[in-house]
Formats: structure tokens, C-alpha cells, sequence
């Protein structure tokens, strides 16, 4: 860690990994919330609304944490990578500053309105403003994905006369091909954890005996609405992703599933451990021609190796790309393996009966968080060496003057802050699932906003 | 169509400061009016409904900043690496204890975030000074237009300079007064009986601070950055923002009695005083302390004219939406609070 970059590079993988944390859980749970205040409304019965009351409390902590998490997010672009934002600025400042004035004004005055406003605002106000909040984090989604979209393929820009790029085409920035898969692939993550977070807590609920008829509440939302995305996550958008990393970073693609040597009709590896110096897949259990069949939908089409490509054209290091992008897949299939067979005992009218899968249901919760981690590393590190693709590489992207002791101690007062905040985040969860949704509006002196 | 953008900006900045001013001259001042519990939940609920949404500001002037300024936003947010990081923590640090104390219940704690909150409040509006004070000072910029500061070195305003000197310090202590003020006007707008008088108590003293320091910091600033004198020489008529911050200030205390116009003469003392300066900066962007050539302009530190034609209608199209928001949100929750609105909020 003798380079000023090796540090920046490391500050902003841990601080973005831990603002996603919290992203992740508030676009997943907006949805949930709206379900709950649309069934509330439809059937005009309370026990919804107190429902979607505990729901927004839990919001409402994760919304606090995920914001002061966010704005280092956002000037980090500045003090560590200035070089990076002096030449792209022009471009992914138009997605960034659309970010903050239409996203996150409307995110955070309905937030106000709807934790401080119910009995003011009414039946189908609060409804109202409970959708406003949804539109709001799905949007900052969209525009935080349309940037990191166009440094992976980067569309609609120019090189003007100082070397900086300049942005040609508002709407072929906006509608950036990569961005209409990545961005329902990343939305459709969020929902997964914000489905397993509620069913999980439900499961916790119905096992522990506890607030019993949220329990089946939560466990039904979650269940039913994760069935559907666990296969959405699959097909069409995870496929349509890698359809488009064969396509543009046929080198990403490569290194993600461990394949040194062209072949035709490539196989596609399940297991086995990349072996980068000799340039092979250990122990490897592989579907025959299944690579080739995803990628181009024909069993036999050729798949380019990593040999194919300079060393230094090389996502670095490729064993972490490959091993999170199985950890993905991985995970996506085992979700839907649980999420199906949990609706199948749902329709049954079984599930709160059979404890096993109560338990297999409460401690999947981890599990998301990771597979949507691992996605992103997947992305991220898999776009190494550059950092807007084909364009900028990474090497070239950081502040010429901050010092690697600088950059050190941004880094060490970060771990240490968010140390802390990730415990007072832990605490207060717990606290609020061990209060339950009982505890009601008036004996809360909580107001988050 | 640069300069556009530079009102633009400014004009953001401004909305922020005075918005997230008297969150954090809230954070200030409960240390000192508010006695009890009780009290000092009323100063955090006045608060409450409104701050994040204000805080969003400062994440919107931001990122607009980085669109319409790449330049500036490059060079500056990386010179200044350290104090923005500190700022950074501050700002999460006053996040999560105004948060995290409205979920407890025991008192130590509760008690231990309080204090947090008053400290994070205060750092942070002496840093914004401070801030404030080095664009004005000007920054050592390289002939690339490159520069990084230190935190401090001889505290001296000239040579090789840090972020703190006496005159960044001395602007950070004005805007403290100045922010505190701000909260002290808007916790007597928002309360009754002893909590507002105490209130206005320590406005009527704070403003004579204000008064002072606003008289030291206008006379340092023009000696130390003569481009100052230099804009306001050429063009006369920007005396009226200088004009504007006087009046304004002069109104607060002849409004003593009534809460709601003295917190609109302080919103308007803020306003004055940086439009002051970005009249007075204007069309610099960010100084050079060292050879005046190698300042950021308006003019060489802005993206490309397309980009800026479109960020003209969407922003125009997210101001006004923004605007309506802010307008419902303030509605909702006007008047006095009082204990008994505890019943609404979850
Ligand atoms: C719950 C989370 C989750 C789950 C179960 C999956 N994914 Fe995923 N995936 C993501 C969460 C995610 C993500 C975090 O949202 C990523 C990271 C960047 C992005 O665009 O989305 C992503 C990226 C991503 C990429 C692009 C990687 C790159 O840009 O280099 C591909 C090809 C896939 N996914 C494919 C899949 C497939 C075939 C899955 C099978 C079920 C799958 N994902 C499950
Ligand atoms: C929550 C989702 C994200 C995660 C978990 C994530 C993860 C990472 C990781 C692990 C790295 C380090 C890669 C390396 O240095 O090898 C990285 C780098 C980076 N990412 Fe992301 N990222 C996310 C989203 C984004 C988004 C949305 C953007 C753009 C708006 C972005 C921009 C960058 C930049 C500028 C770097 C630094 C340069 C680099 O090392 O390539 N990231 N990210
Ligand atoms: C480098 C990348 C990123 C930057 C610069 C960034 C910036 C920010 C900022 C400034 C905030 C605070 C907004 C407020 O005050 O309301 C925030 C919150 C948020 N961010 Fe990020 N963010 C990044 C990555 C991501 C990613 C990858 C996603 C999701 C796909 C995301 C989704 C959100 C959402 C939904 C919020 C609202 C707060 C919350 O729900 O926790 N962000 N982000």
C-alpha cells in the first residue's frame, strides 16, 4: 500500500460497500411499504397500517444511516479522484446533480411528512406520500446507476479540446443500453433483501411466539413478493447482463467465469478454483457447452479465453471477480429454491407450521446482503484496469496531491467512525424488533426523518 | 451561460446555509436555553420534521457544482482533503446523535448525544466560516491549477498557507455567531413561555457578538483580498448586497418583539453577507494566492455549453418541484410545537 491509488481505491470500496448496506434495505422496504398501505387501504383494516407503521420505523433508521453514509459518497468524487472528475465531470455531473434535485428533495420532505404527518395528512395522503418516498429512492437508484452505467460503457460523449469529455446526447446518457438492464438487475436485488429482511423478522415473530399476526403478515409480503424477484433476478435482467458483458467487456466475462483458453462450445463452471499463474480451473465441475449456450444462445459459438487479451487488459485480481460472481449466482439460485418452495407451502396453507423452513427463512437474512455485494465487486472490480471503461484507466483517476498519508487517515477515521455506527445501527434494530409493532405511535418518542 | 450557473450555485449554497444554519444554531443553543428534558426535546422537535430535507441542499448545490464546475469541484474537494473529511464526520456525527438520541430512552445516553450534536453543530458552522474565509483568502494554486493545503501551518493569512489561520479562524467564530443567532431567532419562533424567552435573551446578546464581528471580518476581508475592492469599485451597484446585510442586521434587533420577522431579517443577513462575497469574488471562482493568473474562473473551470443548456431545464424542472415540496413540508408543520404533537410522529 505504497501508492496514493492502492489507498483511494481501498477507501472507496469500504465506504461504498457500507452505504449500499442501507440503499439496499430502504428501495427494497419502499416497495413493501407501499404494499402494505395499498392492502390497508383496500381492505380498510388497521392491522396493515400498524404493519406498515413498524416497517417505517425500521425505515426511517436505515433512510438516517444510509443518507450520512451517502454524502461522503458523493465528495469522495472530488477529493480522491479529482483527475477522474476533472475529465468526466462534464458528463456524470448531469446523473449525480439529477440525483440530488429530483431524487432526494422528494425522498426527504415525504419522509418528513410521512413519519411526522399521518393524522394530518390523512387516509390517502399518507398513502400518497408513502408512493412518493418509493418513486424517490428508485429514482436516486436510477441516476446512481446511469453513472456508474456510463463508466462501464461509456455513450453519448465527446473529447473536447482540453481532454476533458464533454456530454453529446442528454438522452443517450440517460437511456445508456447497459443501464436498462443494470438497473432493474440492481432494483431487483434491493427488493430480494428488502423481501428476506420482512420475512425474516416475521419468521422470528411466528417462532418466538411473539406478535404472532404481524408475523404471518410480514412472512406473506415477504414470501410473495421474493418469489417473483428471485426469478426476475435470473432471467430476464441477470441474463440480459451477461448478454451485455459478453458483448462489451468480452475480458470481464472471461475472468468471471474462469476461462483462460478460447473454446468453442465452452463449458460453464459451477465449481473449481482458478489457478491464474498456470492458467487453468482446478477441480472443476462444469455443464458442457452451457457458457456458450448463455452467452450467445448456441451451444457451439466460440467464448474468448483470457489469452485472448494483453496481461494488462486484465481485471486485477481476477480469482475476486470470479469468486464473487459465483458467490451471485450461487446465492440467486439458492434464493429461489427457498422463495419457491416457501410460496408452494404458503398455497398450502403450511408454512407457519413447519418450523424447519421458519428457521432456514430467519437466518437466510444474511444472505442477500452478500449476494448483492458480491454483484457489485463482480461489476467493479471486473471493469479494473479502467476506470471508465476503454477510456480512463484507474491508474490515472486519483488526486495528484493527496499523499498516501492523507489518504490513510481519511481511511482509518472512516473504519472508525462507521465502526460505530454500525453498532448503534445493530442496537437500535434490535431494539425496535423487540419493542414490535405494538409498541404503537404514542409510546415511541422516535422521530426519524 | 457561465455565470449563470455561478448564481446558480451561489444561489443553492445559500438556500442551504440558511436553511441548515438554524438546524445547526438549534444544535448550538439548546445547550444553553433548554433546562430539562423536556425542553430540549421541544428545541429537536422544532427541528425534527425539516433538517434532513435541508441538509439535501447542500447534497444538491453539490452535485450541480460538480455538473456546471468540474474544474472547480476537482481541484477545490481535493485541496481542501482534509477539512472536507472532518466536515464529513461532523456531518454524520450531528446526523446520528440528532437521530439515534430521539430513539433512546435512558437518560445517560440520551444526554451523551445531546452533547454530541451540540459539538458536531458547532465545529461545523466555525468550518463553514472557515471554509468561507480561504476561497476569499485565495489558495497557493499551482500553474496546473493544483494545490493542496494543510490543516494549519503558522496561522498566518499570507506565504504557505493551512485551512486555519487568524483570519479563517476569525471568519469561522463570525459564522458561528451568526449561525447561532440564526437558531436562537428560530427556536423563539417555533416555542412559548420560558423556552422562547430564554430564547430572545440570548439573541439580544449574541447580536451585539454579530454586530462586532460583522464590522471586523467585512474590514479584514477587504484589506487581505483586494480583488474585493477591486469588483465593488467597478461595479457600484453591488454595494446593495453589503447594504442589504446591514439593514437586515439592524432589522433583527429592531424586530426583538416579534419572532417571525426577526428570523426573516437574520435569513436575510445571511443572504446579504454571501452575496457580499460572491459579488466581491465574482468572476473568480476560487483565488489564487499565488500568481493571480493561475485562478479558477467561471470561465476556465466550466463544463461544456450543451451540457449546461440541458441542465438548465431539468434543474429549472427539479427547483420549482423541489420548491412545492418544501412549501408542503413547512405548512404541515407550522406553528409553535408543543409536547402534546408527540402523539404524531413514529
Ligand atoms: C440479491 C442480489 C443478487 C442476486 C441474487 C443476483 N444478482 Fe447479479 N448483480 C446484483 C445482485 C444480484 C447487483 C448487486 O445488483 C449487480 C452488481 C452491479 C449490477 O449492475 O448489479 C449484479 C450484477 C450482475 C452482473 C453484471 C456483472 C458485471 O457488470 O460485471 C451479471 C452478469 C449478473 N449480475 C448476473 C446474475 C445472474 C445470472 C444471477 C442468477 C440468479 C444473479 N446475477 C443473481
Ligand atoms: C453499492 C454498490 C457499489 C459497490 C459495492 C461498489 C464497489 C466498488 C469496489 C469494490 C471498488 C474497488 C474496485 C477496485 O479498486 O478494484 C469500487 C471502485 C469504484 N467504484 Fe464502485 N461500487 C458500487 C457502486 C458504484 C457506483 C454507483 C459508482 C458510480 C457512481 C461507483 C464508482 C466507483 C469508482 C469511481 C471507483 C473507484 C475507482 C476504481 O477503483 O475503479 N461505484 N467500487
Ligand atoms: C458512488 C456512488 C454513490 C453516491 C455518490 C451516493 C450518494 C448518496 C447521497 C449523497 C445520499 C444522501 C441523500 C439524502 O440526503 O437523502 C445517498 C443516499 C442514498 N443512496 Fe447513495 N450513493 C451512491 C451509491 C448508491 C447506490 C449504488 C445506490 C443504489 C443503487 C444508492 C441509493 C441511494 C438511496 C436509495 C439513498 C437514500 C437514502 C437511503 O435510502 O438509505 N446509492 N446516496
Amino acid at each position: 500500500m505504497q501508492s496514493a491509488l492502492a489507498v483511494d481505491r481501498l477507501q472507496f470500496a469500504f465506504t461504498i460497500t457500507f452505504h449500499y448496506i442501507f440503499p439496499q434495505i430502504t428501495m427494497g422496504l419502499a416497495l413493501l411499504i407501499v404494499v402494505l398501505k395499498t392492502m390497508a387501504l383496500r381492505t380498510g383494516n388497521e392491522h396493515y397500517n400498524r404493519a406498515a407503521r413498524f416497517w417505517a420505523k425500521m425505515f426511517g433508521i436505515n433512510f438516517a444511516v444510509g443518507v450520512v453514509t451517502g454524502i461522503p459518497m458523493e465528495f469522495q468524487f472530488g477529493t480522491n479522484w479529482s483527475a477522474f472528475s476533472k475529465a468526466a465531470g462534464g458528463v456524470i455531473g448531469q446523473t449525480l446533480a439529477m440525483e440530488g434535485v429530483f431524487s432526494f428533495f422528494l425522498e426527504s420532505s415525504f419522509l418528513g411528512l410521512f413519519l411526522f404527518g399521518e393524522k394530518r395528512l390523512g387516509r390517502i395522503g399518507h398513502w400518497f406520500s408513502a408512493m412518493m418516498i418509493f418513486v424517490g429512492s428508485w429514482l436516486s437508484g436510477y441516476f446512481i446507476v446511469a453513472t456508474d452505467a456510463w463508466m462501464q460503457h461509456p455513450v453519448a460523449y465527446s473529447l473536447g479540446p482540453s481532454g476533458t469529455f464533454e456530454l453529446k446526447s442528454f438522452w443517450g446518457l440517460l437511456l445508456n443500453p447497459w443501464t436498462l438492464w443494470q438497473y432493474p438487475h440492481t432494483m431487483i436485488g434491493a427488493v430480494q433483501t428488502g423481501c428476506f429482511v420482512m420475512a425474516t423478522i416475521g419468521a422470528f415473530y411466528i417462532l418466538a411466539g411473539r406478535h404472532e399476526d404481524y408475523g404471518r403478515t410480514f412472512v406473506r409480503v415477504g414470501v410473495i413478493v421474493g418469489v417473483i424477484a428471485s426469478i426476475l433476478q435470473l432471467y430476464p435482467t441477470g441474463d440480459g447482463q451477461g448478454v451485455m458483458i459478453a458483448r462489451y467487456q468480452p475480458v470481464t466475462l472471461a475472468a468471471m467465469e474462469g476461462l483462460f483458453h478460447t473454446e468453442r462450445g465452452a463449458p460453464l463452471a459451477i465449481l473449481g478454483q482458478p489457478d491464474v499463474a498456470n492458467q487453468r480451473l482446478d477441480n472443476p465441475l462444469t455443464i458442457p457447452r452451457g457458457l456458450s449456450f448463455l452467452t450467445y444462445r448456441a451451444w457451439t459459438a466460440e467464448v474468448k479465453g483470457l489469452e485472448q487479451f494483453p496481461r494488462d487488459a486484465w481485471p486485477d485480481p481476477i480469482e475476486l471477480v470470479y469468486y464473487s460472481y459465483h458467490i451471485m449466482v450461487g446465492l440467486g439460485t439458492i434464493f429461489i429454491a427457498i422463495f419457491v418452495i416457501a410460496a408452494f407451502l404458503l398455497w398450502r396453507e403450511a408454512l407457519f407450521r413447519r418450523r424447519g423452513m421458519l428457521w432456514v427463512i430467519m437466518l437466510a437474512m444474511p444472505f442477500p446482503f452478500i449476494a448483492n455485494m458480491a454483484g457489485w465487486i463482480t461489476a467493479e472490480v471486473g471493469r479494473q484496469p479502467w476506470l471508465v471503461y476503454g477510456i480512463l484507466r484507474t491508474s490515472e483517476g486519483p488526486s495528484p496531491l493527496v499523499s498516501v498519508g492523507s489518504a490513510w487517515f481519511t481511511l482509518i477515521g472512516f473504519m472508525g467512525l462507521y465502526t460505530l455506527l454500525g453498532i448503534l445501527y445493530l442496537f437500535l434494530v434490535y431494539r425496535e424488533i423487540d419493542r414490535g409493532p405494538d409498541a404503537g405511535v404514542v409510546a415511541s418518542s422516535a422521530s426519524v426523518n | 451561460m457561465g455565470t449563470l450557473w455561478f448564481c446558480l450555485v451561489a444561489l443553492m449554497l445559500t438556500v442551504y446555509v440558511v436553511l441548515d444554519g438554524f438546524d445547526l444554531g438549534a444544535g448550538v443553543v439548546q445547550l444553553f436555553v433548554a433546562h430539562s428534558e423536556e425542553e430540549r426535546r421541544l428545541v429537536s422537535r422544532t427541528i425534527g420534521p425539516v433538517w434532513d430535507a435541508n441538509q439535501v441542499w447542500l447534497i444538491a448545490a453539490g452535485g450541480t457544482l460538480f455538473f456546471a464546475f468540474p474544474g472547480l469541484y476537482a481541484t477545490s474537494f481535493s485541496g481542501f482533503y482534509l477539512p472536507l473529511m472532518i466536515v464529513l464526520w461532523l456531518l454524520i456525527l450531528r446526523g446520528v446523535s440528532f437521530e439515534f438520541s430521539r430513539h433512546l430512552t435512558d437518560a445517560t445516553w440520551v444526554s451523551f448525544w445531546d452533547a454530541v450534536f451540540f459539538l458536531a453543530s458547532l465545529l461545523l458552522a466555525v468550518f463553514y466560516g472557515a471554509a468561507l474565509g480561504n476561497v476569499v483568502r485565495g489558495v497557493p494554486l499551482d500553474n496546473q491549477g493544483r494545490f493542496f493545503e494543510a490543516l494549519w501551518t503558522n496561522f498566518q493569512p499570507a506565504g504557505e498557507t493551512g485551512i486555519l489561520d487568524w483570519y479563517t479562524i476569525l471568519a469561522g467564530v463570525a459564522a458561528l455567531v451568526a449561525l447561532t443567532l440564526h437558531g436562537a431567532l428560530w427556536v423563539s419562533l417555533k416555542t412559548e413561555r420560558e423556552l422562547q424567552a430564554r430564547a430572545q435573551d440570548l439573541a439580544a446578546k449574541l447580536w451585539w457578538a454579530v454586530a462586532l464581528f460583522t464590522i471586523v471580518i467585512t474590514w479584514s476581508s477587504f484589506k487581505l483580498q483586494p480583488h474585493l475592492q477591486a469588483s465593488y469599485s467597478a461595479h457600484p451597484w453591488g454595494y446593495i448586497f453589503p447594504v442589504t446585510a446591514v439593514t437586515a442586521l439592524i432589522l433583527i434587533i429592531v424586530f426583538r418583539g416579534n419572532e417571525s420577522r426577526a428570523f426573516c431579517a437574520s435569513c436575510a443577513y445571511l443572504v446579504g453577507m454571501l452575496a457580499s462575497v460572491a459579488f466581491g469574488l465574482y468572476p473568480d471562482l476560487l483565488p489564487a494566492s499565488t500568481n493571480s493568473a493561475s485562478s479558477l474562473t467561471v470561465d476556465n473551470s466550466k463544463a461544456a455549453n450543451y451540457g449546461l443548456k440541458i441542465g438548465l431545464v431539468w434543474w429549472t424542472l427539479g427547483i420549482i418541484l423541489a420548491t412545492v415540496y418544501f412549501v408542503m413540508a413547512y405548512r404541515r408543520f407550522a406553528g409553535k410545537v408543543s409536547v402534546s404533537s408527540d402523539e404524531e410522529e413514529y
